[in-house]
Formats: structure tokens, C-alpha cells, sequence
């Protein structure tokens, strides 16, 4: 047998990262109704083989909470972690060719937009929103932007100073257009890795919002739910109520994140060396 | 040539200070605005929030008026904002709605407490992520490198708040070696409470934020660092036969030193969203545990307050950091005096 | 054959390297290098710019990144280099003199980097004096590398090496930007060390400004030497034997500034045999396969042609 490089191990990683988070996410789709099924006759169990996670004070099976909610978790990522990649790609195109005024204004929208610690904008736009799902989707959405917004700024300056780009705004095409018809297939990788290297983020965030109370209502199932309820068993020692679904929720982000640095390596011609 | 000495501040640096810190006031005044008009499109009624629905049905028109009054419903938020930005620059933030004492008052009551868990957890993990990111990018790939790689990648994919559970299942309920939560003693008069009694409670939340904020000052070290091991400076330094601990000492700390620095300051911000975690976890009365209590009881004069200020501490943490990198790294130096 | 300061024997370096996606590929920049340097002496190895002839210094100092690997022998004074013996004389022995700034630290004090760190008055008044002899006044200690003009860093860069007291030198690419004039004194300091019994092996592409100063000169073609002649040999191109160093005399210009056509093979898609076959007036089929060095009257070649040509005669 041939001996594997080093980044047909990554692209093996990669797709079995890819294939753990579908299961994942169709686990937890078809957990959905059983995860909600109270039963008093089984408060507070331990983990034991019938419920690998215990169970909570209602009588709720934790193994098919937790898949639920980390599949919650994917969903809620994927759908916030594209609203925001799609902000940052327009916002960061915009600032490098709409001239210096638009520039600035989007540089000082993202110096706004980092100068408020990341989880307190977060309880402020969701307290704009009343709260609740909306609350968190437009919060995570409406703050994750910045820094790919910035890449792309980047990557775009350099690309106007390339000769094809040159010619082509000269030929009379328009601003915009040149961008977005020239420099779209140049900016892809960096915009799907920077678009799944920011899931972990919005995942992330999402439960922290949802456990201090301003992102998904008590009756979902989510990690930050499940969590901000096993608060008040923790002092009785119902460790298993907050160890499983933390542990799993980690390790979400953590296949997220040997996605992205996979696309990262396979797509950057500045990483030829490693 | 030019006449610059390390010491001397002269007119252009002056100016350039000066444009600094104009700067991060506009940048205040713009995030005092934006948070205003956050604060104020949020549809949450302060009435049913804070009184309930089946209280509010149950009174006068007069008596829900007059609570309405008191909670500003009704004022157009352009004049409230006007009021408020005039009352603020006189040192007055307003009445907070859920403790009915100042604002100002409750902000700094918090402020000294989170200060010291926000303090030593900033210079823990600064120096410890430092001195992990120095052992990392010293040599790229080897056993030091994989090891702080990995736990800065398990703390980075992990919620703060779990991590703070998870302390707090293990030493405060399981070995019961410290408490599990708030700033002092229950149920202890306020003159009774040690200097010890403090640092024990807030050994777990620093413990916390210090484990969780390595990762980002560690991964950045490493990543300059291996950067500086790599550069033609090293190599020569390698050529003229120094020692890989002389080049490590003379080139490479002098090299990430400042960049480090640079990047704790602009830390101030994760920082302060992870102390707003942890102090809930712990329930610690800190300025992110009052933001919390404000956001879901609908005290926005308290919110509004302590976004302003954490907004200050972050422009100042950053306005600082681009001071010490123009007025210390000579490159800058010059650059400005052109 | 152990006369000689310094011996590189069929030197190959090469490198593993990625392309888009997972292919791994390695890339072989030098090969079949040799070359050598005697006490005294001044060998001038010339190579068009991008060939990698700076991993010649590397190699020899021990200093190669670490994606490079080598094939070849490397002998110093007859003794065979290991990377232990590489430690021990880098620095004291053999000294290398780097091509721009950027071999400077940023954040560091010239006077301070000239010194190696040391602050002990001894070597504070040595470094006052090698710094002075370049004409560098006493406030140039106190500069960062980012102040100083380009002629100003070679004479920084060439202080290092004076610093020490070397038996070997070796000097890459030390003219490019510098004015013709700047070119030709910091070349001379070169020479002045080999006329203080070093040995010096200057990697150049200037073959012009390298006569004027080398005593011997290796000339390099896809990161092969194709021929080795004392600098005398460059006065007539009869003297000359490999076609490409003919090519390259008359492309000098008070020859007539005859360019070659085509260009140099990328490391990628190296032909077999001898690399100039492409571009070869004399190309046959037989030059695909190996090529022995062989002796001439004025050094020695790698060609299979020219010897056919002479034995015609």
C-alpha cells in the first residue's frame, strides 16, 4: 500500500468531518420529537447503557437533546455563518472599489462594529429584536462579517493592480461590474474558506447567547437551553447534565474547524510548503 | 538623518497623538449612537417585562401611566438620546430602572469587582499565552508546537461558559475546594469579609478566562514567531554561527515582543465578553453580569451605560496599543516623521 | 586533492514542495555542482538571477530550509563538512556575506549586529575599526538596518564577515542595485580579503564585473556547472569550451551583445542529459545522456560535443 502525504490525510479528514456533521444533522432531525417525550417515571438517571447521556428532570432522554440540539447548532451556523460571509463579500468589495469615501465608511462601520465587546452587541441587537430565534439569527449574522470583510478588501486591491483588470475597466466596463464579472472566481476559495472557518464562531456564539438568555426561547432544544437548565443541577452533582452536551458541542466546532483549515491548505497556493 | 531619540516627543508625534485620540472619540460617539437606536427600535415593552402582563391588567390607567412614565415610554428616542448624551457628559448616566439608584453608581460598584477578575485574567493569560506561543513557534511542527497548537485549538472550539461549568462541577461541587460562585461569602457582613475571602472566590472565574484567553495571544506568538525563525535575519544569525538560544533570545523575542503587546491590548474586548460569561456561570457581580440582568429585565438606561463604558475600555485598549507600536518600533517612527 | 580550502563535489539540492490540490512534487534546483576554492583565491560561481545559486552558500554554511534536502560531498580544508563541523566553523572559519537588508535584524542597532551582541570593550573597538576602514562614521551604530542606504548595508553586511578573522568568504550576490562604481569598490574589499590569504567564493550573476576580479570563474546553467576557467580564458572565445559560455561571451557587450535564443528550463521540466540541449547549436542525441566532467587547458567542461568538434580537428 501506498503511504499517504500529508494532505490526502487532511482531504480524508475533511470528508469524514463533512459526513460526521450530516449524520449529525439528519440524527438530530429525526431525534426531534422523541428528544421533547417527558417521563417522570425516569427523572434525574445517571448515564447508564438504555441512556448513555442520563436523563433530566423531566424525564427527557439527554443523548437525543443533545443530538437535537447540536443539529439545531449546525443549522442555525450554516444559515448565519452565509448570511454574514454574504455581507462580508459585498461590504469588502464594495470598500475596494466604490472609491475612498465608501472605503472609509466601512472601515470605520468595522471599527464600529469590533470596538463593542462581541457578546454584549450581540444582547444589544438581540434586545432589538425582541429577542427570541430572530434575535439571535440577525445578531450572529449582523457580526460575524468583519474580518473576512477585510480579506476580501484585500485580496480585491491586489487583484485591481493585475493587468486583465486594468484592461478591462478600460475597455469602459463599470466598477461593479469588472468586480464582480473578473474578480469573482479569484476571490471564491478565500470566500468558501473564510465562510466555514466562521461557522465555529457563529456556533459558538449562538450558545453563548442562548444561555444567558436572549437567543432561542426554553422550549428548544438547544445547547445553550440545555446548558443555562443544568445550572441549577450542577450543585447537586448532576454532572452529566452540562458534560455531554458542552463536550459534543466542542467537538462540532472542532470538525467545522478541520473542514475549513482543509479547504484553507488545498486551496492556498501560499501554503505549497507545508 | 534624522534627529529622533527614543525619549524626545516632538511636534509631528504631537499631532499625530493627538489625531489618535480624536479618532477613538468620534469612533465613542458614533457607538453611543448606534447603541441608542439599538436600545430604542427593541420592540420589548419595559412594562409587561418588568411588571407582568396580569399585574399591568389589573391596574388604573393613572397607575399604568404613571409607570409608563417611568420608563420613558412615549418619549420620541431622538430627544431622549439628546437628553441623555447631555446628562451623560455631566457624569450622569441616568436611574437604573432595576436597582432605582444611579446608573453611574452601579456601574462602579461592578467596575471595581470585574476589574480585578478582568485584570489578572488579562495579564495571566497574557503572559502565559506569550511564553506558550514563544515554546510553539520556536520550532514549527516539533512536540512543543503540537501540544500548544492542540490546546489552543480544544480551548478556541469550546464555549468559555462550559469550561467555567465544568471547573465549577469539579472544584467547587466535587472537591469542594472553593466556592461555587458569587464575589464573597454568603450571608458574611461586608466589614467581615478577608482580602482571602476575595481571591478564593475568584480563583475560578480568572481560572476560566485566563485557560480561554491563551489561545488567541499563544496562536498569534507562534505564528510571528515562526515567521521570525524563518526570515533571512535568523538565517544569517544561523550563518554567523549564534546559537539557537542566543537567536531565539536576541532576534526572536525582540521581534514578537511588540506585536504581542499590541495584540493583548486589542484582547481587552474578548476579554470582557468572556468575563460576561463566566460571572454568570459564577454568578459574580461584575459589569457583564449587570449587563446581563439589564438586557433581560429592559433597564436600558444601565445597558446603554455599560456599553458606553466597555466601548471606552476597548478604544482605549486599542488606541493605546497603536501608541506603543507608533512611538516604540523605530520603523513607525520614521515613517511618521515623513 | 586535499590542496584545496573548500571542494563541493556533485552537489544536488532539491525540494519537496505542493501544487494545488495533493500532488507532492520534487523539485531539484541544483545538480551535479562543483566546484572549489583555494586559500587566496577568488572563484566567481555565475548564474542568471532565480537560478538558486545562493543554496550553494546555504549549503555550505549547513543553513538549507528545511524542505531541502542534498546529494554531494562538501570538504573543508580536506576534511569532510558534517553539520556538526558546519557549527563549529560557521561564524569563525567561514563567514557568508548576505545579498540586501533584509539579513538584518529590523529591530536591532547596526553597531549591535555587527558585533554579534558582544559589549565587551575589546570588541567595541574592534568593530569601531572595521566599521571606520569601510568609512563608516561612529553615529552609524546607532541606525536600524531600515536607515541605510543600499551601499551603505553591503558595507554593514561586509563588516560582519570582518569581524571575524575567516579563512573562507563567501559573498552572495553582493552588487545588485549598487551603481557601477559602488559595485566595483565593494568587489574590491572582496578582493582585498582573498589578498589577505581567505579564500573567497563570490555567487554572482554579473559575469562582466566577476572578471574583473575573480581569479577563477564556474559557470552555472540550470543550476549545473557546465565549465570552469581561470578568468583569463574569458579574453577569447576560442579559449572557451561549453557553448552556452561562448553564448554568454558573446553576449557581453563590448562582444557585440549577441543574445542567446530561449530561455532557461524551469526545475519542473528538467530535459534529461545535458540542460543547455534545447538551445544548443551543436545538440545531438547522444547529449541526453550522461555527461562526464572533462579536463580542458584552462579548467574543465561537460560537454560531449565539443570533444567530438576537437577531435575532428
Amino acid at each position: 500500500m501506498r503511504r499517504w502525504n500529508r494532505r490526502q490525510w487532511m482531504a480524508a479528514l475533511m470528508v469524514f468531518s463533512l459526513l460526521l456533521l450530516i449524520l449529525v444533522t439528519a440524527a438530530g432531525l429525526s431525534f426531534e420529537e422523541a428528544a421533547g417525550v417527558t417521563d417522570f417515571s425516569r427523572r434525574n438517571l445517571a448515564p447508564c447503557p438504555e441512556y448513555p447521556f442520563g436523563t433530566d428532570f423531566m424525564g427527557r432522554d439527554m443523548f437525543r437533546r443533545t443530538v437535537t440540539g447540536l443539529s439545531v447548532s449546525i443549522r442555525l451556523g450554516i444559515l448565519t455563518a452565509a448570511v454574514s460571509a454574504v455581507i462580508a463579500f459585498f461590504l469588502g468589495l464594495g470598500a475596494a472599489v466604490l472609491g475612498r469615501g465608501a472605503d472609509a465608511l466601512i472601515g470605520g462601520l468595522i471599527d464600529l462594529v469590533m470596538g463593542i465587546p462581541h457578546i454584549l452587541l450581540l444582547i444589544l441587537i438581540s434586545f432589538a429584536c425582541g429577542k427570541g430565534f430572530w434575535g439571535v439569527v440577525i445578531g450572529i449574522s449582523l457580526t460575524h462579517w468583519t474580518s473576512l470583510a477585510r480579506l476580501i478588501r484585500g485580496e480585491v486591491l491586489q487583484l485591481k493592480e493585475s493587468n486583465y483588470i486594468k484592461i478591462a475597466s478600460r475597455l469602459g466596463h463599470g466598477k461593479l461590474q469588472v468586480a464582480l464579472a473578473h474578480m469573482t472566481p479569484h476571490l471564491l476559495p478565500q470566500f468558501v474558506t473564510g465562510l466555514v472557518l466562521m461557522f465555529p464562531h457563529a456556533i459558538l456564539h449562538e450558545a453563548s447567547i442562548t444561555f444567558l438568555g436572549f437567543g432561542l426561547p426554553p422550549e428548544e432544544p438547544a445547547i445553550g437551553v440545555i446548558l443555562s437548565e443544568s445550572m441549577q443541577y450542577l450543585v447537586m452533582g448532576k454532572w452529566w447534565l452540562a458534560l455531554f452536551p458542552g463536550l459534543l458541542l466542542a467537538g462540532v466546532v472542532l470538525l467545522f474547524h478541520f473542514l475549513g483549515q482543509g479547504l484553507l491548505l488545498l486551496l492556498d497556493p501560499e501554503q505549497a510548503h507545508s | 538623518m534624522t534627529d529622533e531619540r527614543p525619549g524626545g516627543i516632538d511636534m509631528k508625534t504631537a499631532v499625530w497623538i493627538g489625531k489618535q485620540l480624536l479618532r477613538m472619540a468620534v469612533l465613542l460617539a458614533a457607538v453611543t449612537a448606534a447603541v441608542f437606536i439599538l436600545l430604542s427600535i427593541s420592540p420589548i415593552d419595559p412594562l409587561t417585562t418588568n411588571v407582568g402582563q396580569t399585574a399591568l391588567g389589573s391596574m388604573s390607567p393613572e397607575q399604568v401611566e404613571k409607570l409608563q412614565a417611568y420608563w420613558g415610554v412615549g418619549v420620541p428616542p431622538a430627544e431622549r438620546f439628546l437628553s441623555w448624551a447631555k446628562d451623560f457628559l455631566k457624569g450622569d448616566m441616568g436611574i437604573s430602572l432595576l436597582y432605582r439608584r444611579p446608573v453611574s453608581q452601579v456601574i462602579g460598584e461592578r467596575f471595581i469587582s470585574s476589574v480585578w477578575l478582568m485584570g489578572s485574567a488579562w495579564v495571566l493569560s497574557g503572559v502565559l499565552g506569550f511564553l506558550m506561543g514563544i515554546l510553539a513557534g520556536r520550532k514549527r511542527g516539533g512536540a512543543a508546537d503540537r501540544l500548544v497548537s492542540g490546546y489552543c485549538l480544544i480551548t478556541a472550539s469550546t464555549p468559555a461558559f462550559w469550561v467555567a461549568m465544568v471547573l465549577l462541577m469539579v472544584f467547587a461541587v466535587q472537591l469542594k475546594w472553593l466556592p461555587n460562585g458569587f464575589a464573597v461569602p454568603i450571608g458574611t457582613a461586608a466589614a467581615d469579609v478577608t482580602l482571602g475571602d476575595r481571591i478564593r472566590h475568584m480563583v475560578l472565574p480568572v481560572l476560566t478566562l485566563s485557560l480561554t484567553g491563551i489561545s488567541s495571544i499563544a496562536m498569534h506568538t507562534r505564528e510571528k514567531l515562526a515567521e521570525v525563525m524563518e526570515s533571512d535575519y535568523v538565517l544569517f544569525a544561523r550563518a554567523r554561527g549564534e546559537s539557537e538560544w542566543s537567536i531565539l533570545l536576541r532576534h526572536g523575542v525582540r521581534n514578537v515582543a511588540l506585536p504581542a503587546l499590541t495584540l493583548q491590548f486589542a484582547a481587552i474586548s474578548e476579554i470582557f465578553g468572556g468575563s460576561v460569561l463566566v460571572e454568570q456561570v459564577f454568578s459574580y457581580p461584575g459589569l457583564g453580569q449587570a449587563a446581563v440582568t439589564a438586557g433581560l429585565g429592559s433597564d436600558v438606561p444601565l445597558l446603554m451605560g455599560i456599553t458606553v463604558i466597555t466601548a471606552a475600555l476597548v478604544f482605549g485598549g486599542n488606541t493605546a496599543a497603536n501608541l506603543l507600536y507608533g512611538l516604540i518600533d523605530p520603523r513607525m517612527r520614521r515613517r511618521r516623521g515623513r | 586533492m586535499d590542496g584545496h580550502l573548500l571542494e563541493v563535489k556533485n552537489l544536488s539540492i532539491s525540494f519537496t514542495q505542493y501544487e494545488r490540490g495533493m500532488r507532492r512534487t520534487n523539485l531539484r534546483t541544483i545538480r551535479d555542482l562543483s566546484v572549489t576554492v583555494d586559500p587566496g583565491e577568488m572563484v566567481a560561481v555565475i548564474g542568471s538571477s532565480g537560478s538558486g545559486k545562493s543554496l550553494l552558500a546555504h549549503a555550505v554554511m549547513g543553513i538549507l530550509p528545511y524542505n531541502a534536502s542534498f546529494t554531494g560531498e562538501i570538504f573543508f580544508q580536506g576534511e569532510r563538512l558534517t553539520a556538526r563541523r558546519q557549527r563549529e566553523l560557521r561564524g569563525r572559519e567561514m563567514v557568508l556575506v548576505p545579498q540586501s537588508v533584509s539579513y538584518l535584524d529590523p529591530l536591532m542597532k547596526v553597531g549591535e549586529q555587527v558585533r554579534k551582541g558582544r559589549r565587551d570593550p575589546a570588541s567595541r573597538e574592534k568593530s569601531r575599526q572595521v566599521l571606520e576602514s569601510y568609512g563608516l562614521g561612529a553615529e552609524m551604530e546607532e541606525l536600524y538596518p531600515f536607515q541605510l542606504s543600499g551601499g551603505m548595508t553591503r558595507r554593514v553586511l561586509i563588516s560582519t564577515a570582518v569581524m571575524e578573522e575567516p579563512k573562507l568568504v563567501i559573498a552572495d550576490e553582493p552588487t545588485p542595485g549598487l551603481h557601477l562604481e559602488a559595485a566595483r569598490r565593494v568587489l574590491g574589499h572582496f578582493r582585498e580579503m582573498a589578498q589577505g590569504g581567505a579564500g573567497v567564493l563570490l555567487i554572482t550573476h554579473d559575469l562582466e564585473l566577476a572578471l574583473e576580479v575573480a581569479d577563477r570563474v564556474a559557470v552555472l546553467y540550470a543550476g549545473m556547472t557546465v565549465e570552469e576557467a581561470d578568468s583569463g580564458a574569458f579574453q577569447r572565445e576560442e579559449t572557451l569550451s561549453h557553448p552556452y559560455t561562448r553564448a554568454l561571451w558573446r553576449a557581453m557587450p563590448e562582444h557585440g551583445f549577441e543574445s542567446v535564443p530561449g530561455v532557461q528550463p524551469y526545475v519542473k521540466d528538467m530535459p534529461a542529459g545535458c540542460p543547455y540541449r534545447p538551445r544548443c547549436p551543436l545538440a545531438g542525441p547522444e547529449c541526453g545522456g550522461e555527461i562526464p566532467l572533462r579536463r580542458t587547458e584552462r579548467g574543465w567542461v561537460r560537454c560531449i560535443r565539443r570533444r567530438e568538434e576537437e577531435e575532428e580537428k
